[in-house]
């Protein structure tokens, strides 16, 4: 189902039905989005994929991508809390715990989420 | 009433982990199946190439290099000091069966003697000491050259680790533990990496089976930085942010003694090149 599912994001990004001219305004990035591409801070791209972001370049594919989050996360909370402590969720995951570890603090991972959530 | 709970509780829990693993084995067993599963294109033999073995171009590349080694030099110091005579008269080559050829694929191994898992590079200062010379720093750059030479004394041999008794077996099962925990601030354990997301990506590093990656060391990456087997292991510990243990460590040689049991049945492949 997993696989079924990021194979569809996969092909609607491919036909160019989402939007990929986001592009990155410097002046109003997002403070989220540094968080997650600083390799000391989220170095969320290490393992997931950002299709919509230009910048996001040789992304890992340990995770799924970054794509339609507000779809997939109606409840903000449940991604907060995925962030916060991954192992909740699937106690195997290879997904660092930001929020448990205090490899992030609590208004990076706000920031954090104000970022995937818009993706 | 609490405690009794809890040691029956225990003895369960040892039991059930018992039965999971029912030795060194069928642990390789099991994990040969694995990555045959989630690498189905990678041919067993292929294993000592790590993650190169997973990129056509990374291979092409590493092959053109191999031609010409870009270490040889560095290998050569090695083999001076493998053959520069002590104050004796002797030479490393009279510590070692077979002058030292094709030994190397049988260690790390556990002495019963002195209860522990000897390495390679015990091997080699236990020679120095008996020979009445000053034995090397583990984890220094003369070590790690000697060790290159020695072992390229062994290329192809297959690596054949034994784990024979309950101490060996237990010196196994301890560095397996430490495989298999969690450590560090990003909460990785070796296993989260190169068994369960082999051939992914971390950024855009490829991750290499756990089979085959004690074959071929040392190695030198970039050209002609030596790093040792345990360098790596410190290396992939501070990337988590995990506090590294330090070189010769008990834990850290019985992690390579299960780490290399793991390799068994593959060809030494010594030194190589890693980018
Ligand atoms: C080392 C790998 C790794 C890193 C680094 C990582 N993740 Fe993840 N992430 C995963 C994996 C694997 C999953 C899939 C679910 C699981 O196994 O827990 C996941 C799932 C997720 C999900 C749920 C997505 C879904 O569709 O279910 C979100 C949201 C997420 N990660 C956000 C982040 C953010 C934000 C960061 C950085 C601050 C981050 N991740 C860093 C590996 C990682
Ligand atoms: C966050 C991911 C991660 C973790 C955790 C990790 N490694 Fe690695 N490791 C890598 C990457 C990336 C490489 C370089 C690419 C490759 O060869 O796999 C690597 C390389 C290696 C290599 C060299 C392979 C070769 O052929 O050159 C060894 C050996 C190794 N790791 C052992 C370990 C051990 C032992 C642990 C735990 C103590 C560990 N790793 C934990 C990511 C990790």
């Amino acid at each position: 189902m997993r696989k079924k599912l990021t194979l569809m994001f996969a092909l609607i990004a491919g036909l160019g039905v989402v939007n990929l001219s986001v592009a990155a305004d410097a002046a109003k990035e997002p403070a989220g989005r540094t968080v997650a591409f600083d390799k000391a801070k989220g170095n969320c791209i290490a393992c997931h994929a950002i299709p919509n972001d230009p910048k996001a370049e040789s992304p890992g594919n340990i995770g799924p991508p970054f794509i339609m989050m507000k779809e997939r996360f109606p409840d903000r909370n449940k991604m907060r809390t995925q962030i916060w402590d991954s192992t909740v969720a699937n106690p195997r995951t290879s997904m660092p715990p930001f929020g448990k570890h205090q490899i992030l603090t609590e208004q990076e991972i706000d920031q954090v989420v104000e970022y995937i959530h818009s993706l | 009433m609490k405690r009794r709970l809890t040691v029956f509780l225990a003895c369960l829990f040892l039991g059930a982990s018992l039965a999971a693993s029912a030795g060194p084995a069928e642990d390789r067993k099991a994990l040969t199946a694995h990555y045959k599963q989630l690498l189905p294109g990678v041919k067993f033999q292929d294993y000592v190439l790590g993650a190169l073995a997973l990129n056509k171009d990374a291979l092409d590349q590493y092959e053109s290099i191999m031609m010409f080694p870009p270490f040889v030099n560095d290998v050569d110091d090695g083999r001076k000091t493998w053959e520069k005579p002590f104050k004796n008269g002797k030479t490393f080559a009279s510590c070692f069966r077979n002058g030292g050829k094709k030994v190397a694929g049988g260690y790390p191994y556990f002495d019963n003697g002195v209860g522990k898992v000897l390495t390679f590079e015990n091997a080699l200062n236990a020679c120095l000491r008996h020979n009445d010379e000053a034995e090397l720093k583990y984890g220094s750059t003369e070590l790690g050259l000697l060790s290159a030479y020695a072992k390229s004394l062994s290329d192809g041999m297959k690596v054949q680790v034994k784990v024979e008794g309950p101490a060996a077996l237990a010196a196994y099962e301890n560095g397996k533990t430490h495989y298999y925990s969690r450590r560090g601030q990003l909460n990785f354990s070796c296993a989260s990496c190169h068994i369960d997301n082999v051939g992914k990506f971390v950024r855009s590093e490829q991750l290499s089976p756990m089979i085959g990656q004690a074959a071929h060391w040392p190695e030198f990456r970039a050209g002609t930085e030596l790093v040792t087997l345990q360098g790596r292991f410190r290396q992939c510990q501070k990337n988590v942010r995990a506090t590294p243990l330090e070189f010769n460590s008990e834990e850290y040689n019985n992690l390579e003694y299960f780490l290399t049991y793991m390799s068994n049945g593959l060809p030494m492949q010594t030194p190589v090149f890693r980018k």
